[in-house]
């Protein structure tokens, strides 16, 4: 018995410590955003909670830079963009992939997910190749177009499986009822699978938001965005500023995870069925 | 789209195809044909022959042996002449060749900025011989003849460090010699040790989050999904500021008088960076599937072998492993996958020694502008992740991957 629960004990110990790699960078980080020193570590001044120890001037330095200002907005354009592209041409896949009758389905699902599993340094050559030729170097549209491919397939997945619990009697009803077909789309099944639309855009957001390599090969100065100036700060010198832009890229995160958590929750309970 | 909604309904096949052909056909030109421009530049380089017509016209009919006749000198005379005019040209030509044989670039740039003020002699071999004696080699030609080629396989044998003899046989490069191939074993093995380790830390978690009770198990799933859904560049950020020399571990292991100030542990910018940060990157993508069969298979099988009297261990080993092996399989090919293309955090925290395939991929376009061979070199590397995939796709299915 005693071994059994020196394994017990050792299993929690070992999980704890799972936990604490995963959570680790994300902890450090945000304590050291406020660090009053240049420093990457905790002075001692910190530890004893000194005031004087703790400040806002990484997050006053990042507010105040110009180029972070520049990189958001282009970061926006590019993400919603991207992301409205994706979302529309992502949900109506989805919806003919749902239908029994759609010819080649697995080739096709295989193809359309594809953007997701390829190697990003493959795709950002590849694309960086092509869009030049076409003279798509070095703009927004480009990495618009290519950010949308990218994206798309999050978009696919999420709504499949909002879909794959969807269910179909709904749309007879109201057919028998006498709703067109638009009208079937629009005021009863774009609703009922409007949280996996949702939550698909907002993978699809996260993930332009987040990619630096197409941006690296496709983009010029002009099209630098969080994560490409992100990149050059920790190539470069890095600088405690970066921990504070990481501390708003994080809260971000949380932001996104509850809102994709509270969406799947919805989608679930309105999915229950009722009879 | 009220056609195709309409059309849903009377001629199901067709609505379902044009429901999904706006994405194919958006995939397709946004996503597939630059692949397939890649692929293409890893064996058709059109280039040098589109520069230089004539003059690869005229050593197609040279045997390779002594030197081309004079018609070949002529034709490169005259060409190279005309491409003083066009700077541009003539650097990518020159590159091209350089890069068959290093020297050439030399060799052309300086002969064509000759040629255009030098008379002609009394041949076209005597000029150009006068002008670089490297003329009089017929390596020299051959190197020409060989880049002028519209197909070629030299870039995949330079991608797996084989040499073509000049017998014609294929022979692999002296040991000290090969860049590439002890590039891919080292990525094909960081990819395992990452795959392993994500499955050695992640099994149990999934598994802790599985028992526990409902609301703790939610808190311990967010936990999991908080790093899932941080910026990567955050993370690499965050082990750069743990790992580094002046960074928080280090200066712990210091006050502590673990380490002494000037015997700093060196974790990052070499392999252990690369390992620690792909790790960390990789492991919710194998809790999640982990987890999502673990919470399928029903606690009373454990309970049934416990009960006709299987030690607890034994329960696990003969019980609950072999059914989360769906799990391990998907868990595990998806970190796999994912992990032999890595590009950003090796690059960031790898250092020299740490650098993956992917790295390369990346200077030979941006720093050797080598194209072909950075095309060979992705479309190696496209295969093996594309038959990984269609592995994955066959066993598990793509419909059933869960995102966060």
């Amino acid at each position: 018995m005693v071994g059994r629960r020196m394994g017990r004990y050792g299993f929690n110990a070992f999980c704890v410590a799972g936990f604490i790699f995963l959570l680790a960078p994300i902890l450090v980080i945000v304590p050291l955003s406020f660090n009053a020193e240049p420093y990457f570590t905790f002075t001692e001044g910190m530890l004893r909670l000194d005031p004087e120890a703790w400040s806002l001037r990484w997050y006053e330095s990042i507010a105040e830079d110009e180029a972070w200002r520049r990189a958001l907005v282009n970061s926006l354009i590019i993400g919603v963009a991207a992301t409205v592209l994706a979302t529309t041409l992502g949900t109506l896949a989805a919806l003919g992939l749902a239908s029994p009758s759609m010819p080649g389905r697995t080739l096709v699902t295989a193809v359309l997910i594809s953007p997701m599993i390829t190697p990003i340094i493959i795709v950002a050559v590849g694309v960086f190749f092509f869009y030049s030729g076409l003279g798509l170097g070095q703009t927004h549209a480009g990495l618009i177009l290519a950010h949308a491919a990218l994206g798309a397939p999050f978009v696919v997945i999420t709504v499949t499986a909002t879909l794959a619990g969807f269910d179909r009697t709904v749309l007879r009803a109201a057919a028998s009822l006498g709703a067109g077909p638009m009208r079937r789309f629009f005021r009863i099944q774009l609703p009922l699978i409007s949280p996996g639309v949702f939550s698909g855009g907002l993978f699809a957001f996260a993930a332009s938001f987040d990619e630096v390599v197409v941006v690296l090969f496709l983009g010029g100065l002009e099209q630098r965005t969080i994560p490409r100036q992100m990149w050059a700060g920790i190539r470069e010198q890095i600088s405690p500023a970066i921990l504070a832009l990481a501390v708003f890229l994080i809260a971000f995160a949380v932001v996104v995870l509850l809102t994709v958590e509270w969406l799947r929750n919805r989608s679930a309970s309105a999915q229950r069925p009722v009879h | 789209m009220k056609r195709i909604l309409n059309l849903s309904a009377t001629a199901p096949r067709l609505g379902a195809l044009a429901l999904v052909l706006p994405l194919l056909a958006f995939v397709t030109v946004s996503f597939v044909v630059p692949l397939g421009t890649l692929l293409g530049k890893s064996a058709y380089q059109p280039e040098v022959a589109r520069v230089l017509p004539r003059t690869i016209a005229e050593l197609r009919d040279w045997s390779g042996e002594g030197l081309p006749s004079e018609d070949a000198y002529a034709a490169m005379a005259r060409e190279l002449t005309a491409l003083t005019e066009n700077r541009p040209e003539l650097a990518r030509v020159a590159g091209a060749v350089n890069r068959v044989q290093s020297g050439m670039r030399g060799v052309l740039n300086r002969t064509a900025r000759r040629l255009a003020r030098a008379g002609q002699a009394d041949s076209w071999r005597a000029t150009l011989a006068g002008i670089d004696s490297d003329w009089e080699e017929p390596a020299t030609w051959l190197a020409i003849r060989e880049a002028g080629a519209r197909f070629t396989l030299r870039h995949y044998l330079h991608a797996l460090d084989l040499e073509q003899r000049s017998d014609g046989g294929i022979a692999s490069k002296a040991a000290d010699e090969r860049v590439y191939t002890p590039l891919m074993w080292r990525t094909l093995l960081v990819s395992l040790g990452v795959t392993l380790l994500c499955l050695v830390i992640g099994y149990p978690i999934a598994y802790m989050i599985t028992e526990a009770p409902p609301a703790r198990g939610r808190i311990l799933l967010l936990l999991v999904l908080v790093p899932f859904w941080t910026s990567l560049l955050v993370r690499t950020t965050a082990w750069i500021v743990l790992l580094q020399r002046q960074g928080v571990i280090n200066g712990f292991l210091v006050s502590l008088g673990l380490v002494p100030d000037d015997g700093r542990l060196q974790m990052i910018y070499n392999m252990t960076g690369t390992f620690v940060a792909m790790t960390h990157v990789l492991l919710p993508f194998m809790v999640l599937p982990l987890y999502s069969v673990m919470r399928s298979i029903p606690r009373s099988h454990m309970a049934a072998a416990v009960s006709l009297g299987a030690a607890p261990l034994q329960a696990f080993r003969r019980v609950y492993l072999p059914q989360t092996l769906p799990g391990i399989g998907a868990g595990s090919l998806l970190v796999f996958i994912l992990a032999i293309g890595y590009y950003i955090t090796p690059a960031l925290v790898g250092g020299r020694t740490g650098e993956l395939i992917s790295s390369q991929i990346a200077y030979h376009v941006q720093t050797s502008l080598n194209w072909g061979l950075a095309a060979a070199l992705s479309s190696i590397l496209l295969v093996a992740v594309t038959a990984l995939y269609l592995v994955y796709s066959r066993a598990i299915g793509i419909e059933r991957m869960r995102l966060g």
